[in-house]
């Protein structure tokens, strides 16, 4: 048995909820995309496998314009992406892999960046430290 | 070189870097303010690295630190925070230390997964810079160990905004 695993998830997760302030915009977007039953629906549903838009509005028993418009929501949001080929519009989950791996390193910069600010005062003070024991040498 | 910026504009301080330089790298750089003697110090000593190793701004308590920081020693760092009533630990082994350019160390709380982080002193004079490069065993392992900072995968996310949403939606009904 092993808690660390566990430990070290909420740990990490702790320090990056606590530096994504940054992207709240976004998540005011996807919070209001995802206040739908049928966009997280279509979510969970893209989730499994990529579907053109006929097929959603099948699936949950919609208009195609309705079902149309809800992908745009979710499309704005940067939930899904869509692609046109031939007469068939395919969706599919959006970027979050990459835009995960860009929050991750950006929280990361910030940990580290918010060390070597605490770094740069103990350094200033020994340097400081040595110019003083440096004049009472030569006095 | 040229107009490379090394300070931040706006607060004053040097610029940190962070980059995926492979599919099993992260690099971080900064430019420090001191003769890479001393800042070999404030990472060595370790009353000194107390002192910034934990950000306060991070509401993250630093429990204990011991290291006996030498070629073939160890450390154990462990820290707490408020999400979590376990302390975590940190521990490892220094497979390289020269003094004022060069630290190597194992990230063994990680198991298999966990990486070899080398930290370089460059010394520039009146500053010195800082390059930590971690490298993970596999591809798979530097992907988890972002995936577990991320904020939730697509099934947690859902299943907590379907949580909140069931609580405003059940309040505003009641109200």
């Amino acid at each position: 048995m092993d808690a660390r695993p566990l430990a070290h998830r909420q740990f990490a997760r702790y320090i990056l909820n606590h530096m994504v302030q940054y992207s709240q915009a976004r998540f005011d977007a996807s919070f209001a995309a995802l206040s739908d039953a049928t966009r997280r629906g279509v979510l969970e549903q893209l989730g499994r496998a990529d579907a053109s838009i006929t097929e959603l509005a099948e699936k949950f028993h919609m208009t195609l314009t309705g079902m149309k418009k809800h992908v745009g929501v979710l499309e704005q949001a940067g939930l899904v992406t869509t692609e046109k080929v031939g007469r068939v519009r395919t969706c599919k989950l959006g970027p979050r892999r990459l835009e995960e791996e860009a929050a991750w390193i950006e929280s990361y910069r910030r940990l580290w960046a918010s060390r070597f600010d605490e770094l740069d005062k103990v350094v200033e003070e020994l340097k400081q430290k040595e110019k003083s024991d440096g004049r009472k040498k030569r006095k | 070189m040229g107009a490379k910026k090394e300070s931040d504009a706006t607060s004053g301080k040097n610029r940190t870097t962070v980059e995926r330089a492979s599919e099993r790298e992260l690099v971080v750089t900064r430019t420090v303010n001191g003769p890479a003697r001393i800042v070999f110090a404030a990472w060595t000593t370790p009353e000194l690295f107390r002192r910034w190793w934990v950000p306060k701004s991070f509401g993250i308590s630093l429990v204990s630190y011991e290291a006996d920081i030498r070629t073939g020693g160890t450390y154990r760092l462990v820290m707490g925070h408020p999400s979590s009533e376990q302390p975590m630990a940190f521990f490892g082994r220094y497979i390289e230390v020269t003094p004022h350019s060069r630290i190597v160390w194992t990230n063994d709380e990680a198991g298999d997964n966990g990486a070899v982080t080398t930290v370089t002193f460059e010394d520039k004079g009146a500053t010195t810079l800082v390059t930590i490069h971690e490298l993970y065993p596999s591809k798979d392992a530097l992907d988890e160990a972002m995936a577990s900072g991320a904020t939730s995968g697509w099934g947690e996310q859902l299943k907590q905004l379907d949580e909140l949403l069931g609580t405003l939606s059940g309040s505003a009904g009641r109200a």
